[in-house]
């Protein structure tokens, strides 16, 4: 699409014209996105015309199914540029992905004493699995820190990645510092080690291209609603060399070849890793998610997302008594602007806005490792994503300017 | 009454300047209350003698909710037997669960005024911390250290 523009693509997102939602400011995306006509009426075009068990019905109706589940596979495939179709595996989420991992490589492969090396800034979902390894097989976790004024992991914190390191896990993208980190640069550490790297690029994939080859990354989790796609849809890319050794995660229908009373062979990949009647409807909904990526354009998303960040930023940075978390630099943040105000917890900042009809998240984030580390257990955050506008930021930038006022300091 | 309002006419005065947040030396019972996701964090300190509580403070740190609500109910239970004040605890329940009768809210006084947080779900943790570790001051065993939330606030 040449140059769209925002007030064109709103339109392309029901939730905005609801009435319900008259002039609400919904700025809390990295918690999830809103979803487009598009792949509200695939999901629903799937159910009216296509529904069927894919993968095992032997009429036409279930092999349109199954074309349209293996449609959306191949679709995902070539979004974030796996090598084959196969190497993507679908989940309900980025958790559910991290933990299929943890489960299968990571208790196979992980040892006594062996390390795993993870970021400060990591989301629950890509530690608690990682904690359960290590406690289930006496080994290590190693934690990369990063600056605190900056929010980059320094190089010199790559040094934690040795030989006795099985797994580097590390997020893509800062849920909370919206910090980019390289992690093409640290999976060749983590290959020179001998380790494999896991990606949880939760929320990287809504903001720009990802290519799991060039990254070179042996796993990489994505979750479909960050993106445009429905809830409880999203993938796990994998290394078919790495997926082929792997045992299975669930067990039951769909993943296996045979069954005897004693024993069972399991079916090829990807199937072997998706137990259980697949969420079809999901998957259509998250090839539609990504045609519409396409369709907009990375470029067009990266343009938008960080001039209203460089605005928001810009206008909260003035306001007395308001610290912004993570890296000066607005187009290091992917839309999250993370921040606090002197007095005022962060829950009655969330509170307060909610009454100006302002949408943003308040606590920890998921986080909590990296609020220990920052010394600030809760924060506020806002996250923008491309449908959000210049008004909408400077609507936010005045009401936050009160915030303290309405609380009862009289500055 | 609107939230902004509930701010400004009730919680802002005892978030700001609370009539009962000090340490307290000789206090009979002491009890942490936390809710940890949220970082609320208080420590509740009474003094009860013969059956009454004589005396009440409270330290620590949290949302203006968690912080007005336990110094209002500091104004409220000090003076009162630990039954009245396990009564005026039950009463904030059912108002918080939107279920109390008139007398029960006129029996909370200023505290009543909290009752809108009903309609607010995810803020119902933050009020009622002052009020379930006093309960459990008096309900549990000696040895116990704090009365934590873990559902509070999950992201």
């Amino acid at each position: 699409m040449s140059n769209p523009s925002v007030s064109e693509i709103r339109k392309d997102f029901p939730i905005f014209s609801a009435k319900e939602n008259d002039s609400i400011i919904y700025f809390d995306n990295a918690a999830t996105s809103q979803r487009p006509l598009s792949v509200i009426e695939a999901v629903s075009d799937f159910y009216k015309r296509n529904n069927a068990n894919p993968l095992r019905g032997l009429y036409e109706l279930s092999t349109r199914a199954t074309e349209e589940y293996e449609g959306a596979r191949q679709t995902v495939a070539d979004f974030i540029n796996a090598k084959e179709s196969s190497e993507i595996i679908f989940t309900r989420n980025t958790s559910e992905s991290t933990n299929l991992i943890a489960y299968t490589y990571g208790m196979q492969n992980v040892n006594e004493g062996d390390e795993i090396v993870l970021s400060i800034m990591e989301h629950h979902s890509n530690i608690l699995p990682w904690q359960m390894v290590a406690q289930a097989k006496k080994a290590k976790l190693i934690w990369l820190e990063c600056d605190k004024e900056t929010a980059v992991i320094p190089e010199s914190e790559y040094s934690k990645i040795t030989a006795r390191t099985k797994i580097v896990a590390i997020t893509h993208v800062s849920n909370v510092l919206g910090i980019t980190n390289p992690v093409k640069k640290i999976a060749q550490i983590a290959h020179k080690n001998g380790a494999v790297i896991v990606v949880d690029g939760a929320q990287a994939v809504p903001h720009f291209k990802i290519d799991v080859q060039d990254i070179d990354a042996d796993f990489y989790a994505v979750s479909g609603h960050k993106f445009l796609a429905p809830t409880g849809i999203g993938c796990l890319y994998a290394k078919k060399a790495l997926l082929e050794k792997m045992p299975p995660f669930l067990r039951g229908g769909e993943m296996i070849e045979y069954v005897t009373r004693e024993n069972a062979t399991y079916a090829e990949i990807p199937h072997k890793f998706e137990a259980g009647t697949v969420n079809a409807g999901g998957a259509v909904g998250i090839k539609a998610a990504c045609e519409y990526i396409n369709k907009i354009g990375y470029d067009f998303i990266e343009k938008q997302t960080d001039e209203i960040t460089s605005t928001l930023i810009s206008e909260i940075k003035k306001i007395p008594h308001v610290k912004i978390i993570g890296n000066s630099d607005p187009l290091k943040h992917c839309g999250i602007v993370t921040f606090t105000i002197d007095g005022v917890h962060p829950h009655d900042i969330a509170t307060i806005l909610d009454t100006e009809k302002i949408a943003v998240r308040a606590g920890h984030h998921c986080a909590q490792p990296l609020g220990a580390y920052l010394e600030i257990p809760a924060t506020a955050r806002a996250s923008l994503y491309f449908y959000n506008t210049e008004e909408e930021v400077k609507r936010f930038a005045e009401k936050v300017s009160k915030i303290r006022s309405w609380m009862g300091f009289k500055d | 009454m609107d939230t902004k309002e509930l701010y400004r006419e009730i919680l802002n005065e005892h978030n700001i300047n609370p009539n009962h947040k000090r340490d307290m030396s000789d206090s009979t019972i002491s009890l942490q209350g936390i809710n940890p996701s949220c970082g609320d964090n208080i420590t509740l300190n009474l003094k009860v003698k013969d059956n009454t509580i004589i005396d009440g403070t409270f330290t620590g740190s949290g949302c203006a909710i968690s912080q007005a609500s336990v110094d209002m109910m500091l104004d409220l239970v000090i003076g009162k037997s630990k039954e009245e004040a396990l009564t005026l605890a039950e009463n904030f329940m059912q108002m918080i669960k939107g279920s109390a009768s008139d007398s029960q809210l006129e029996s909370l006084d200023e505290a009543a005024s909290l009752q809108d947080i009903s309609k607010m779900p995810a803020r119902v943790k933050c009020a009622v911390l002052g009020w379930r570790t006093m309960k459990e001051c008096f309900d549990k065993d000696s040895d116990s250290q704090s009365a934590s939330n873990p559902e509070c606030c999950t992201e």
